[in-house]
């Protein structure tokens, strides 16, 4: 469970934040300045503080936010000086963009706010394409603007280089001030309310921000440009108002509301990809006609507002397609504010207490959750007592003796406002200044004579009247609002009404209604009020807006912090206080004590209970293996028994009818090699492979009624397959990782036998145990440092722990278990053919494919009928167009191409008469296993050093690319520290995609361009190396993964084939040439013996094909590098391995090398394989026309 | 490595060392030999003493055999209690093997429940589980079982078979995320200086504040004569499974590790030998 934050400003303007996993409020690191209003998403925060300037908080990453300036240099030949810088009248400047049209020299590059800076001077770039060129960089070209190359040819007459520049944002981890650079008289009045949101809306440029602020004026502003590469954004824009807006709300999706002096709510309409800032607005009325709307909070697809009595409603019915709403439902409880966070959870801050309340029981099919739960959290500062709280009093003093006259004004402001519905007429400018001016520390127009109807004392009683006739009111409200609507919706009434429960109240008698109605005022607190330490903290704002909880994630915020748990503040790897315990370690001993006094002299006792056969039966379903195949229900049981040795056996039988005769097959449990669930909507089902059925590429297939009875099987069968081959705990640091394209991972003891010795072991006969997680990349090294990438591109780092999962009880370690959760897309796509009479539309010819289909065609895939991948998955999100499909898209989506099925591009041409768009719906699952997070960096690839020493302390060289592309450098990775402790960013000039590390430090990696770059310099005391040399890919291929073991290099392009670097010396790192080595490979992973190991496509079993496979390379030696042949594995539907963790070599293998070479390939003749191996030449491909054994895993 | 799971393994298989003898006065035809066996702690007396009513049943004249029941040292050894705890109430400090005296006659009906068969015992565990499982869930796990997952509690029981026993036991064990733990922790506490069977109340496993209840508080708060005062010499011995775990011990942890197949956390207060 990622770790995010909860953001909150108290009283007296201080900003603190609240993890996920911590248990106390934290000061924000800059303490500069005091705050009115923050409003946080997950890697920033914008705030108004109260100087009414705009900031914005973002978080230092160890990855810095870089921008690339470019201009290009152009040149003309000419008989007498050769290429020079004069160019003809007609040309291009000779400073210019890439188009030529825009004059840009490189003095002309200014650094666009304070808070940037130049990374380095300008140089030239010489890479054109993947392609390196001449030094110089120059590309040449016939005449501007034209095509370039980077070969001068006899008819090149112009020539062009590319100069690039990085400059780098700074301001990271403080308040960065919004320089305005509008003229004044644009200027926007000062601010008064913020909220950002509106990522999810596109996916380009990443990082990009909806960031809208209300002015004192009751303006609203729209600030342009904010994306992750332009923190700052670029101007403010006025968005037209139907009426003055004091407060605003946006939500990570298209909902954004905003509320108006008058009391209404307005919500924007026709926000898309296209349109950020929306199109209208339409108002939505106050629940009560008595008492506007004061405040409202938006989420993903939900509204939450506070009325001026402080009633709390919940807008019912909201969606995309509707972001009004149908109606208000009243909740209990009386707040302040409120705020939505990431998956719609809500806090608010307590009307009475001003603590922060949580709301509990939010699911998506209970939004409006159960009850408020006060969050009881203690400040950071609190817990070390020495000064800190003299200071703290100090600031509240100073605070109140500014703010104390301005009390007054600020009841009379709300007082005034909320007398709003009588005096319609009431002057709107003075209503509005003086809580802003009062906030403001005050220094004119804070004496605004206007009637007292409301004095703090009449308002708390009236609020007891007000909470008694609650339910009353309550009911009365819901006729009204459940007036459009059909009555079989009054069921939310049982939510929340009834149970009128009152929270506890921690007494602060003073504190009376007396925020205003803006609240935008520091809450004003009497000089003479106490502020102990031991008071609970009392909060003027919060935002939940980057705060992710949800149901799994057990929270911390409601406990006051024991002894025993302080100390374990945040999820470490390092051993818990709880295991180092003396009560624990007493046990323990006492234990082994007591066995052996009470059993040391007695073993030759009779056992009171003789060991005897265990047998588990049930229903289940079974593949049957002749045709047609079909789903039959069959009768099977596990028999244990215990052998003369102690150790147990099973025996799995499946009995089924054949043609009214009873039959049965067995499987003895020790043959498994591996039992595996496959992805099936429809059922719950697992596989039984054997080294047999691996061979066949037919495995057993089982399937469960239900996916608890499934797990239970699962458990079973695997404990019994552990037990009979004597293997528990957790994976040794030489086990072989890998994962399948259902994200599940397993893992792999390696036997010596298995890269040495005279007698290899077939790599069908590895056992693999899964793991629990969710992973889509696993890497290892040797010493035990094992890391994962979720789909969602989150860093895990493995604990060191077993089990998890649906591997529950004792095949599962009880500490270093964590909840782990992962995000993925399931995709469909829309067709549409052309036709004379209407255009496009979804009447398909009676030959095409399904109008709603999968990527293929072949099957129909609705929106409706979709479901996520599998029961363990749950949408969160709904349907949405993707515009991230290769061949790009028009702006709405589409994909043009004259017939079905061929290659689309993003624009229609003459010759189109069908079009497709992609819709994508995010989809989670949540599960455990031995993982914890390593925020907060996204990455897309990692690679860890496979070394030869053992020496435990020394620090372990880890290399990752981030899901941006940036490369980065571990520091702080130790075998007693896996996760590291930061990042360290090697500046490329373009983004990246794989990267590797051999076992000395050569670091191999691939660019986004397909081309390879090999790091200069890289040791343990220059970790990060110094420059890149740029490699030329093998001809006409664009590289995709590259992996280095000792000293072996290989790449995968994108078209599947597999190349070894030739001539690789330690005088000459980067080698000489690309040679072939096979083709249909997915994936691949090179170890610390140069052993190579893949995920192949399209290998040949003796019953069916299978895509997604472990193989092996035999017969590699350190003369013949690039092997043999290969060994197929388990698969298909495998979709990553690594082999980086087994260096186990035999001891005699150094001897035996000359021997063993020509054994290889004998060996493997020998063998009853049948012509399973191959010659390295020979491509994997075999006839189409097999069967594809997709259901391995179903990929 | 040392894993808690370790614990549930220590637990499940301590066995204890025993002598039966058959009680001087019974008639037997020939002299009875003792018979020695390995009890597991964490079972019934009358559920793992079959070998030894057929060897003493050799010797005997048929019409002589009626109940069998158990005594050690003039005390009537009540089967409903788990081996485990009687032995350290009653004869823990002593030397092994433990030396049990077999009647079959004279059966001492205001002492012992009397248990004709199997399903005697079975109801009697079963009873004792749901019970806990109200204390612990509110019923709720126990009532989700089937009526398999029952039968599979209580041949993993009767069977020894720890893996069947423990992959449905674990739900028992288990609480939601949102607690720290259990309702209230299924306890009984035994002294053998008392005439009361035992001790048996609610208690949470959290403290109103928050704290983890440990083993010292709940002694504190039911049986406050178990504890040493500060000064004093300790009288006492706190003993489960054979071991004495310190106070400081999260009560949670003792419950879901060191609880008997019941569910359970049975508890002897014994006094400490003055040697």
């Amino acid at each position: 469970m990622p770790s995010s934050l909860l953001w909150a400003v108290d009283i007296f303007g201080r900003v603190y934040t609240l993890s996920t996993v911590g248990q106390y409020w934290e000061l924000c690191k800059d303490t500069q300045l005091e705050f009115k209003r923050v409003s946080a998403v997950k890697q920033c925060c914008w705030g108004i503080a109260c100087d009414h300037q705009v900031y914005t908080y973002v978080f230092s990453g160890d990855v810095p936010i870089r921008y690339q300036e470019e201009t290009y240099e152009n040149q003309r030949w000419n008989p007498v000086g050769g290429f020079c810088e004069k160019l003809l009248p007609s040309d291009r400047w000779q400073w210019s963009d890439v188009s030529g049209l825009k004059h840009q020299q490189l003095d002309s590059f200014t650094l666009p706010s304070p808070h940037w800076e130049w990374e380095s001077d300008w140089y030239v770039d010489e890479n054109i394409g993947g392609e390196p060129t001449e030094k110089g960089g120059w590309t040449y070209a016939i005449d501007f603007p034209s095509t370039y190359t980077k070969d001068k040819k006899w008819n090149s007459c112009v020539r062009r280089r590319r100069w690039i520049r990085y400059r780098r944002y700074k301001a990271r981890d403080v308040w960065a001030k919004i320089v305005s650079q509008d003229e004044p008289g644009q200027l926007p009045d000062p601010f008064s309310d913020i909220s950002i949101g509106g990522w999810e809306i596109t996916d380009e440029p990443p990082g990009r921000l909806s960031v809208w602020a209300v002015s004192l004026q009751g303006r609203v502003w729209y600030r342009e440009n904010v994306c992750h590469h332009n923190p700052e954004g670029s101007a403010w824009s006025v968005i037209a108002t139907p009426g003055e807006v004091v407060q605003i709300s946006c939500g990570p999706y298209d909902l954004l509301w905003a509320t108006l002096w008058e009391g209404q709510a307005i919500v924007r309409e026709g926000i898309d990809r296209n349109n950020p800032e929306g199109i209208s607005w339409s108002i939505v009325e106050s629940p009560s006609s008595e008492n506007g709307i004061m405040h409202v909070s938006v989420g993903v697809d939900v509204v939450w507002c506070v009325t001026k009595d402080r009633k709390v409603w919940f807008r019912r019915g909201v969606n995309s397609h509707n972001p009004c709403g149908t109606s208000w439902i009243e909740m209990v409880g009386e707040m302040m504010m409120v705020t939505v966070g990431l998956n719609n959870q809500v806090w608010g801050i307590g009307c009475d207490d001003r603590a922060i309340y949580f709301r509990q029981g939010v699911t998506p099919s209970e939004l409006s959750g159960k009850t408020w739960k006060a969050i009881v959290s203690t400040r950071e500062s609190d817990r070390s007592q020495s000064g800190s709280s003299t200071s703290l009093l100090s600031a509240g003093c100073f605070f109140t003796d500014e703010i104390q006259n301005q009390t007054n004004a600020i009841i009379q402001g709300d007082a005034d406002t909320s007398s709003d519905t009588e005096l319609p007429s009431a002057p709107m400018n003075p209503a509005s200044a003086p809580p802003a001016a009062a906030a403001a520390g005050g220094d004119n127009g804070t004496e605004i004579p206007a009637p007292v109807t409301l004095d703090p004392l009449d308002s708390g009683h009236g609020e007891a009247a007000g909470a008694s006739t609650n339910n009353e009111k309550a009911n009365l409200e819901m006729h009204k609002s459940t007036n459009p609507s059909p009555s079989a919706e009054l069921q939310w009434t049982n939510i929340d009404l009834k149970e009128a429960q009152k929270h506890p109240v921690l007494s602060l008698s003073s504190f009376t209604e007396t925020s205003s109605l803006s609240s935008l005022g520091m809450f004003p607190v009497g000089a003479e009020e106490p502020y102990g330490t031991d008071e609970h903290p009392l909060w003027a704002w919060v935002s939940g807006g980057g705060c992710l909880v949800d149901l799994h994630s057990p929270l911390k915020w409601f406990t006051v912090p024991s002894g025993l748990s302080s100390s374990v503040q945040s999820l470490s790897l390092s051993i818990t206080p709880a295991q180092t315990a003396a009560w624990r370690k007493q046990i323990f001993q006492q234990l082994s004590e007591r066995t052996k006094r009470e059993l040391e002299n007695f073993r030759h006792y009779e056992q009171a209970v003789e060991q005897s056969v265990w047998v588990k039966t049930g229903t289940l379903q079974w593949w049957r293996n002749w045709k047609p195949h079909k789903w039959m229900d069959v009768r099977v049981a596990l028999e244990q028994f215990t052998g003369s040795d102690g150790m147990r056996d099973s025996i799995l039988f499946i009995y089924y009818m054949y043609h009214e005769e009873k039959k049965y097959i067995h499987v003895f449990l020790n043959e498994v090699t591996i039992i595996v669930e496959v992805l099936n909507e429809a059922k719950h089902s697992f596989a039984l492979y054997t080294p047999e059925r691996t061979k066949q590429r037919w495995p057993i297939r089982l399937a469960a009624a239900t996916e608890q009875e499934m797990h239970d099987w699962l458990s079973l069968l695997n404990m019994s397959c552990c037990e009979s081959r004597r293997i528990q705990g957790p994976p040794s640091h030489h086990a072989i990782w890998s994962v399948t394209c259902k994200g599940d991972i397993f893992v792999s003891e390696p036997c010596p036998e298995l890269e040495n010795g005279p007698h290899l072991m077939p790599c069908d006969q590895m056992f693999w145990r899964q793991v629990g997680g969710h992973l889509r990349l696993i890497e290892s090294n040797n010493r035990g440092v094992v890391w994962g990438i979720g789909y969602d591109h989150t860093a895990w780092v493995y604990t060191g722990g077993y089990g998890g999962g649906f591997i529950q009880g004792l095949a599962s370690s009880a500490d270093n278990i964590y909840t782990q959760s992962d995000v993925k897309c399931v995709y469909i796509y829309e067709n549409q053919r052309w036709n004379p009479v209407t255009g496009y539309s979804s009447r398909g010819l009676p030959t095409d494919r399904y109008m709603w289909s999968d990527a293929s065609g072949l099957q129909e895939c609705t929106k409706v009928n979709t479901k996520p991948p599998s029961p363990q998955w749950t949408w969160v999100s709904d349907w949405y167009i993707d515009f991230n499909t290769s061949g790009g898209t028009d702006r709405e989506g589409w994909q043009y191409a004259a017939d079905f099925p061929a290659s689309y591009h993003g624009h229609k041409t003459m010759k189109d008469f069908v079009r497709r768009r992609r819709w994508a719906r995010k989809c989670k699952i949540v599960t455990n296993g031995p993982w914890l997070e390593v925020p907060p960096v996204a990455l897309w690839d990692i690679s860890i050093i496979p070394s030869s020493t053992a020496a435990g302390e020394e620090a372990v060289a880890l290399w990752a690319i981030s899901d941006k592309g940036d490369v980065l450098c571990r520091l702080g990775v130790t075998q007693q520290h896996p996760a590291g402790t930061s990042w360290l960013h090697v500046g490329t000039d373009q983004p990246f995609i794989s990267v590797s590390i051999g076992a000395f430090y050569q670091v191999w990696a691939i660019a986004r361009d397909g081309s390879a770059f090999y790091r200069g310099s890289v040791s343990p005391q220059k970790p990060a190396g110094d420059c890149w040399y740029h490699i030329p890919s093998p001809q006409k291929q664009k590289l995709k993964q590259v992996s280095v073991g000792r000293t072996s290099v290989f790449v995968l392009d994108k078209n599947g084939n597999l190349w070894y670097r030739q001539g690789i010396t330690p005088s000459y790192p980067q080698g000489a040439a690309w040679d072939h080595v096979s083709n249909n490979i997915r994936k691949m992973s090179v170890g610390p013996l140069d052993q190579v190991w893949v995920i192949a496509d399209k290998v040949q079993g003796s019953h069916s094909l299978s895509c997604g496979t472990v193989c092996h390379r035999t017969g590699v030696q350190p003369m013949e590098p690039k092997g043999l042949s290969w060994d197929y594995g388990i698969g298909g539907g495998w979709e990553h391995i690594t082999i980086r963790g087994n260096a186990t070599e035999a001891s005699r293998a150094v001897h035996d090398a000359p021997e063993e070479q020509p054994a290889g390939p004998e060996e493997l003749d020998n063998e009853e394989g049948k012509g399973r191996r191959e010659s390295s030449k020979t491509p994997l491909m075999v006839s189409e026309s097999q069967e594809l054994d997709r259901n391995a895993v179903n990929c | 490595m040392t894993d808690d799971k370790d614990v549930l393994r220590d637990v499940w298989f301590g066995r204890i060392p025993t002598c039966f003898t058959l009680y001087q006065d019974e008639i037997t035809e020939r002299e009875a030999e003792p018979y020695y066996l390995l009890l597991p702690r964490i079972s019934y007396l009358t559920l793992v003493t079959d070998k030894v009513k057929k060897h003493f049943q050799k010797v005997m004249r048929q019409e002589e055999v009626s109940e069998i029941w158990f005594e050690y040292e003039g005390t009537p050894l009540k089967w409903h209690y788990p081996i485990g705890l009687l032995f350290d109430l009653h004869a823990s400090n002593t030397a092994l093997p433990w030396s049990i005296t077999v009647h079959f006659k004279n059966f001492p009906e205001k002492d012992l429940l009397h248990c004709h068969s199997k399903d005697v015992i079975e109801a009697h565990f079963m009873a004792c589980i749901k019970e806990a499982d109200a204390l612990k869930h509110k019923s709720q796990v126990i009532n989700e079982m089937q009526k398999k997952d029952h039968k599979q509690l209580w041949m993993g029981l009767q069977n020894d078979k720890f893996e069947q026993f423990w992959a449905i036991n674990r739900k028992l064990m288990e609480y939601p995320p949102e607690d720290s733990g259990f309702r209230y922790i299924p306890f009984r506490i035994y002294q053998a200086t008392t005439e009361r069977p035992f001790i048996q109340k609610l208690f949470r496993p959290i403290a109103s504040g928050g704290q983890l209840h440990t083993l010292g508080d709940l002694l504190k708060d039911v049986c406050p004569s178990a504890i040493t005062p500060e000064d004093g010499e300790q009288k006492t011995q706190v003993m489960i499974h054979g071991i004495e775990p310190m106070l400081e011990t999260p009560l949670q942890w003792l419950s879901e590790h060191m609880s008997y197949p019941d569910n359970f956390l049975h508890i002897s207060i014994i006094p400490r030998p003055t040697d």
